[in-house]
């Protein structure tokens, strides 16, 4: 089992993490991989600047830990997270969530519990410069639900 | 010393990102919290035992007031927004 994180201002090559995701072992039968990108509006107003903070040194804690839970819970073969941190703009790429397993249903249901518990647990805050001033983002119940979903 | 560290929100509100702060070991944080309040002022007390923060102790989570070392970093912030 293979873990890979990353926190970093550059963006990532999709096809890269993608290869060495797929290259792990010839055991791999499935890669499935998740990019979230940041979006133009948000909350009815238009997104200038994304900021991401983080916790260095928590936050990599925070996402090995996560990546620990997803590998006990489903047989993977690697699982790979990079996210970035800065000033981001629409259309950029923020965060990468790679699994490679011998078969699909582990990948898919890992990389979706990954990013349901990054999302909640994971030493990042979003900061948003729109037209109508600058704002911290509050967390979203909707993800809170998501990743509550997994622990029942 | 310990050392104190706030972030996004909790950091702008207060003006400040990190601290060095004298504490004996077995000083709870809920302690500390009111020794920052009584060197910075009653906003803070107010900022820092906000009902949503969150506190991680040595880079851990914690939920409960817990006794700290005297070496211990702490770090205050509000719920996490990334991904």
């Amino acid at each position: 089992m293979n873990f890979r994180i990353c926190v970093q201002q550059q963006p990532f090559n999709h096809q890269d993490e993608y290869d060495a995701l797929r290259r792990q072992s010839l055991s791999v039968g499935a890669v499935v991989t998740f990019v979230g990108t940041v979006r133009d509006i948000n909350d009815d107003d238009t997104v200038k600047v994304l900021h991401l903070e983080h916790y260095p040194g928590m936050t990599e804690k925070e996402l090995e830990k996560i990546l620990e839970e997803a590998s006990v819970r489903w047989q993977l073969l690697g699982a790979t997270v990079i996210h970035r941190v800065g000033d981001l703009h629409p259309g950029d790429e923020i965060v990468f969530v790679g699994i490679s397993s011998k078969h699909r249903g582990d990948a898919f249901s890992a990389c979706e519990f990954v990013m349901d518990y990054l999302k909640t647990r994971a030493t990042f805050w979003k900061k948003e410069k729109t037209s109508d001033g600058v704002r911290w983002l509050t967390t979203r119940q909707s993800d809170v639900d998501a990743a509550e979903a997994w622990q029942t | 010393m310990a050392t104190v560290i706030f972030f996004a929100s909790i950091r702008e509100d207060l003006g400040t990102n990190q601290m060095s702060v004298d504490i004996e070991s077995g000083t709870r944080v809920s302690a500390l919290i009111n020794a920052l309040a009584t060197m910075n002022g009653p906003e803070w007390g107010a900022i820092l035992k906000a009902e949503n923060i969150k506190i991680a102790v040595n880079q851990e989570l914690i939920t409960s007031d817990i006794e700290l070392n005297a070496q211990d970093e702490v770090a205050f912030f509000p719920p996490v927004t990334g991904g």
